[in-house]
């Protein structure tokens, strides 16, 4: 019989300690749909999402009953809709998301990604029409998720592409204004950004992926720091070691999860994404991990150091759990999605600037960041422009997901609600960086990208 | 198939008669039971083999839930696929 200390070990993490799947995650290409003609791909484009993805959400529900483990999300990512748009010759792209959010509510998922765009080495056709019609998207669907790689290790920063961010980013906040800036929340900027992301709002399905997948997403801040608070007195190195024994049981779980569920929808298992993805809810937060390890505040002296030991311990022990890795895989810091971030963020110790530091040793980049209704779109672009250099140069995903706050200052807030959470207005230096941005052009690929 | 039944909560005549009653009349096998009643805890771990159920598992899991309810005890059922993939190599 199995050991009743694991049985009520696993209970007590699904209770207490929030463990949970976050997403399961079910990508399919959407390339067979091209047509010249618009109406004709967005008929295509329904009847394949919704034939492919028709019973994936009573899937997960029945997973969730037979394993009594909760599957917070059930998504869909897509082949990057510029690459469909680019067929249409001058097709509405705005038509298409509708058509996306539509697909989305027939098969009742949580949320679609891939209004996306790769931009990394230049714009191809359909790309530029789809990035300038994303505020209008966004505004306009409320699941539909959209982002935008704008550089990698191998092609170097698009500059131009960099510059039209910025600006889009803000037309998606003032257009859903009044509805607490929302548009941005569902839009990523990356470098190097995954082909098999089950995370949103990045997750699109890359040209290289099967035609239909199904992947896992983790979660479980809650448990890794449920178990660092059993070992006060631990060494460095045995908390690494903590985090690992943690973060294996929590993939095999993931990667149980993800088995069953390629088995019952009858296509091909993706990956499992090894993350430790926080909530808003108390006791869910990755900045409650890096505080159970002694820091007083996250975002202080030593943040950086503590997040590199729990990213790599997280990944160390999530490797050899799951039959195969991919996605973001790391601890995820966005802000206004964890208690313990937007807490920092209030009290001031955590800073934007402490932030991109993190991003540097983490799974991901500048998530889910309030920042002033009035920063400038050339100070976005440049933000973006810092967080890709960070992924070009290191040769890891990086994104920025911001929200300006259009009409608020420094002192207020903005409430999304639900998995989104809120975060306070956090403070953006007021320099300009207009001509850098104004330039234009690329990046040079890094030394890093001559590895052949 | 088998599934891991837990029963925790204060201790009750008859917990372990209604819950393998519940799973007799859904033909759930009973292969092991371990209990164990600490002070006033009550601790039960029950695998039941649930290849012959006559009913739907999600009817099996509802109907112990009610039944953890109504005796105000956590009752929960569990596919032993978990336990098994996170505490073995």
């Amino acid at each position: 019989m199995l050991n009743t200390s694991d049985i009520l070990e696993t209970i007590r993490m699904i209770q207490d300690e929030c463990l949970d799947i976050r997403t399961i995650t079910m990508g399919i290409s959407l390339l067979d749909c091209c047509s010249e003609d618009i109406g004709t791909l967005c008929t295509r484009v329904y009847d394949k999402i919704t034939r492919r993805a028709e019973r994936l959400v009573a899937v997960g529900q029945q997973i969730e009953t037979e394993y009594g483990i909760p599957i917070i999300n059930k998504r869909i990512s897509v082949t990057p809709a510029a690459m469909l748009i680019a067929a249409t010759r001058g097709g509405d792209p705005v038509r298409l998301a509708k058509t996306l959010q539509r697909a989305a509510e027939t098969t009742g998922v949580n949320f679609i990604g891939g209004f996306s765009a790769l931009v990394h080495k230049g714009f191809s056709a359909g790309d530029e029409a789809l990035i300038r019609a994303i505020p209008q998207a966004l505004a306009e669907t409320s699941n539909v998720c959209s982002s935008v790689n704008v550089g990698s290790t191998k092609a170097g920063i698009n500059m131009d592409a960099v510059r039209l961010m910025g600006g889009i980013i803000r037309e998606s906040a003032e257009l859903t204004a009044d509805n607490n800036c929302f548009g941005p929340a569902k839009l990523v900027v990356f470098c190097n950004a995954p082909e098999d992301n089950p995370f949103m709002a990045g997750a699109f399905h890359g040209p290289g992926e099967p035609d239909c997948e199904v992947h896992v997403g983790v979660s479980g801040p809650g448990v890794v720091r449920a178990a660092i608070e059993k070992y006060p007195d631990a060494s460095i190195d045995e908390l690494a070691n903590i985090i690992k024994r943690t973060a294996f049981k929590i993939t095999r779980m993931g990667q149980l999860v993800g088995t069953r569920a390629s088995q019952m929808l009858d296509v091909p298992f993706g990956i499992v994404d090894l993350s430790l993805a926080p909530t808003p809810a108390v006791g869910d937060s990755v900045a409650h991990i890096l505080e159970g390890m002694g820091l007083s505040v996250c975002g202080m002296h030593g943040t950086t150091a503590a997040l590199a030991l729990l990213n790599d311990a997280v990944k160390k022990g999530g490797v050899m759990a799951s039959s195969s890795v991919g996605g973001l895989s790391g601890a995820f810091i966005p802000v206004s999605e964890d208690a313990g971030m937007i807490a920092a963020a209030e009290s001031g110790v955590l800073s934007l600037e402490k932030l991109e530091a993190m991003t540097a040793v983490c799974s991901v980049g500048l998530d889910m960041i309030v920042i002033p209704g009035d920063t400038p779109a050339s100070t976005i672009s440049a933000i973006i422009a810092d967080e890709a250099a960070i992924g070009m140069v290191n040769s890891k995903t990086t994104a920025v997901r911001v929200i300006p706050a259009i009409g608020k200052k420094e002192g207020d807030s903005l409430d999304f609600g639900g998995l989104f959470g809120s975060g306070p207005v956090m403070p953006v230096r007021g320099e300009s960086a207009e001509k850098f941005i104004a330039r234009g052009g690329r990046i040079p690929a890094p030394m890093q990208s001559l590895k052949n | 198939m088998k599934a891991v039944i837990t029963v925790i909560g204060h201790d009750t005549v008859g917990i372990l008669h209604k819950v393998s009653g519940i799973c007799a009349a859904r033909n759930a096998n009973v292969v092991e039971v371990t209990q164990s009643v600490l002070q006033d805890l009550f601790a039960m771990f029950m695998l039941v083999d649930i290849t012959g159920l006559n009913c739907d598992y999600s009817e099996l899991s509802a109907s112990l839930t009610k039944l953890g309810e109504e005796l105000g005890l956590s009752i929960h059922v569990m596919h032993e696929d978990i336990f098994n993939s996170m505490h073995r190599i």
